[in-house]
């Protein structure tokens, strides 16, 4: 997809950062994994995120309002950020809420929630922002549905830096 | 050879009631010569998460759109779509899809482009059939290569382009998006992404009648009466006279041109696929903000 500079992060800005930093070793591997299969297979493996997308802890499911929305995805999908101390060093923890009736969106949540699981501030927040377009899913999923996953991780680039006192 | 029309009691009093099936139907033919299942929906994977046994899935933008240009495929990448989805010229085509048929009743208007013979929807599409419990898999179906003739698309009958539609300015033009995109508050659906129209409001004189006054809760359209309080009685809409719907990219669109179209038999129905994301882009022509149809500029 040739999409504009700046399509692809929802909040622009310092998540724009890193754009040619290596990917975090999990994600590399996610993105090897798409790459080493075609077609429906590629889809199946987007199931199995979706699929294994870890539920809501407790003290998030019944707060639904400290959730952030993504308006960028078709399908209503909110994440929320942790962030255990300040500055680039700070380990964060990543949340998701997706509906069933939603699997592509929740796919995508399940890819970042693995790719990025145990990281911290500064590791997520050099993910390049493009990374959503090398997984091989425009093929099978349509580019303009893969803008929901930029903007999940645009989005949760943004909340960390706020988070973790770097903006 | 098509299969028999379903004789449920309920579908009767539409006007085309052998365009659309029931869930209890459809059970009951699964798997009969000559019926091919398609779902179509919004997400593209909710087919994989679980679909009715034997269905196939054809997705709006993958298999329907032209990979460049905006416009449908040709008469030669449907042929070849309708082959991977073992469907002959002959074939009894069933579609179903969530968000009560949007999808489903888009990719059945493309079948009509192309004059496939038999078409029709399940009422109440993937969500009715889930909440009575109905099977699902995820299993997926190949069906055999079928020979499906290459046919000539004719949009004349059913499709209106922009140019149409500033022709038809002051003829019943119906937006069936949400009331605020239709004031021009909102240029998407609540929740949904903005999809890139720089301008908010409708065209000239449509009529608002958003999409879901055709549906029920449970995904089925509503019984005909209630469908003509809304479009003859409240709306004032002539059957005998010509009608184009739009909404945003043309798929809200398309279920409320089946149910003008086949449950109320309305003469000519066209749907304008351009919709806002076209006419909001477009430089120069009339727009309208607010609650009132406005003005049809003079021509």
């Amino acid at each position: 997809m040739t999409a504009p500079s700046g399509d692809a992060t929802a909040s622009g800005g310092p998540a724009d950062q890193g754009t040619n930093a290596p990917l975090p070793e999990a994600f590399a591997e996610i993105v090897d994994d798409f790459h080493a299969v075609s077609g429906n297979d590629r889809v199946q493996m987007l199931l199995e995120f979706a699929d294994d997308l870890p539920e809501l802890p407790e003290r998030y499911r019944d707060h639904p309002e400290l959730l952030e929305p993504v308006p960028e995805c078709q399908s209503p999908i909110f994440v929320i950020t942790e962030v255990d101390g300040q500055g680039e060093e700070a380990p964060a923890r990543l949340f998701f809420s997706a509906p069933p009736e939603a699997p592509t969106t929740r796919g995508f949540a399940g890819i970042l929630a693995a790719g990025l699981e145990g990281l911290t501030v500064g590791e997520i927040r050099a993910v390049p922002a493009d990374v959503t377009e090398n997984l091989g899913l425009a093929e099978v999923v349509s580019p303009l549905r893969l803008r929901g996953m930029a903007g999940m991780l645009g989005r949760i680039k943004r909340q960390l830096g706020e988070k973790a006192g770097l903006q | 050879m098509a299969l028999p029309a379903d004789p449920a009691p309920e579908l009767q009093e539409y006007a085309h009631p052998e365009k659309l099936v029931t869930t209890a139907w459809l059970a009951d033919h699964l798997g009969e010569d000559g019926l091919v299942v398609v779902e179509s929906d919004e997400d593209v994977l909710l087919y994989d998460t679980g679909h009715i046994p034997g269905a196939v899935k054809i997705d709006w933008h993958l298999d329907l759109n032209d990979p460049v240009t905006r416009d449908y495929v040709d008469g030669e990448g449907f042929a070849a779509l309708m082959s991977r989805a073992g469907i002959t010229s002959d074939t009894t085509v069933v579609v179903y899809g969530d968000k009560s048929n949007w999808w489903a009743a888009y990719a059945l208007w493309v079948f009509e482009l192309f004059g496939h013979a038999d078409v029709r929807l399940l009422d109440g599409g993937r969500v009715l059939w889930q909440s009575e419990g109905r099977e699902l898999t995820r299993e997926v179906p190949q069906p055999a290569a079928t020979e499906y003739p290459v046919l000539e698309r004719h949009d004349e009958a059913s499709r209106a382009f922009r140019d149409d539609v500033l022709a038809f300015l002051g003829g019943q033009l119906v937006d069936v998006r949400s009331p605020q995109e239709y004031t021009g508050e909102r240029l998407h659906m609540p929740d949904f992404p903005q999809e890139g129209a720089v301008r908010g409001g409708h065209i000239p004189g449509a009529s608002s009648v958003p999409w879901a006054k055709a549906a029920r809760e449970d995904g089925r359209f509503r019984p005909r009466a209630e469908l003509e309080s809304v479009y003859l009685q409240e709306q004032g809409l002539d059957p005998a006279a010509p009608v184009i719907a739009y909404c945003r990219i043309g798929e809200r669109s398309s279920h409320s041109w089946f149910a003008l179209k086949y449950l109320l038999g309305f003469a000519d129905v066209k749907n304008y696929d351009g919709s806002w994301t076209e006419w909001g882009n477009s430089v120069r022509v009339p727009i309208v903000t607010g609650s009132e149809p406005g003005e049809v500029p003079a021509r």
